[in-house]
């Protein structure tokens, strides 16, 4: 099967770019990127605010069941054209990661379906490489847990 | 091509990325890895199969008892590739694409 998500990280470049086709209205997928309550869902964080709008700014948070704060992230809209281009910066806090700026692009291609394209720039190649390894480690941290939850219910 | 797929296939797991983990500090005996899991010894035998013609486990005998252990370097060739990112962003889009159906359906 066709793989619907495609990234394109060449090397030695600060710079990749995700793209995606949905089968859904251009509307409804810009709209997934606007309405707080949708975001919330689909990238399993809480938004503590969001202001779609040029110079507006957003906060996401996730908080595990302790009440540990496991991440936070801002960022700025520097450009909000509704069902065409979101222009913004991303931080992940509390990383060595720095800032990266955003520029997603969404275009219709018949009247279900629509594609966004993400144009990704890091501070550095070094640090683009890093993000990109990181769901990886993260992956094994999980097992980890996971782990720790079996052996702690064998005591 | 092939086996590179199958290679993120086997880290898909989460059982089998537990196995990679517990295998990592120590090498260890099929017995020894199925006593850290709930599941099933021949669940666990599978899961070391697939690892170790993944080669991200080898083994190795010693007496009567094979011991398994990491093969770093393919865990380095693994962890060098960004498919674990790409695998990030479709689980995300494949939501939104979920929720905006039902959303569209109200």
């Amino acid at each position: 099967m066709e793989q619907k998500t495609k990234i394109n990280a060449e090397d030695g470049k600060q710079e990749l770019v995700i793209t995606r086709e949905f089968d859904l209205p251009l509307e409804l997928l810009f709209k997934a990127y606007v309405e707080p309550g949708i975001v919330e869902q689909w990238m399993g964080t809480k938004v503590l605010k969001l202001e779609s709008k040029k110079h507006g700014s957003y906060q996401f948070e996730t908080v595990d069941e302790k009440g540990n704060v496991v991440f936070r992230a801002n960022g700025v809209i520097h450009e909000f054209s509704p069902n065409q281009k979101i222009t913004r910066t991303f931080e992940m806090e509390n990383t060595p990661f720095g800032v990266q700026l955003e520029l997603l692009e969404f275009e219709k291609l018949t009247d279900d379906t629509s594609k966004l394209n993400m144009h990704v720039v890091y501070e550095s190649v070094a640090l683009r490489d890093q993000v990109l390894q990181l769901p990886f480690a993260q992956g094994i941290n999980w097992a980890h847990n996971r782990l720790q939850d079996i052996v702690s219910k064998l005591k | 091509m092939n086996l590179r797929r199958d290679v993120f296939q086997a880290i898909a797991d989460p059982t089998r990325r537990a196995i990679l983990l517990l295998v990592a500090s120590q090498s260890m005996t099929a017995g020894a890895i199925a006593s850290n899991f709930d599941t099933a010894r021949p669940t666990v035998s599978k899961h070391l199969q697939i690892l170790t013609e993944c080669e991200l486990l080898k083994q190795e005998q010693n007496g009567r008892e094979i011991y398994y252990h990491i093969n770093a370097k393919k865990m380095k060739e693994v962890a060098d590739f960004i498919e674990p990112f790409r695998k990030m962003w479709e689980d995300r889009f494949d939501k939104l694409e979920t929720i905006m159906k039902k959303y569209k359906s109200k």
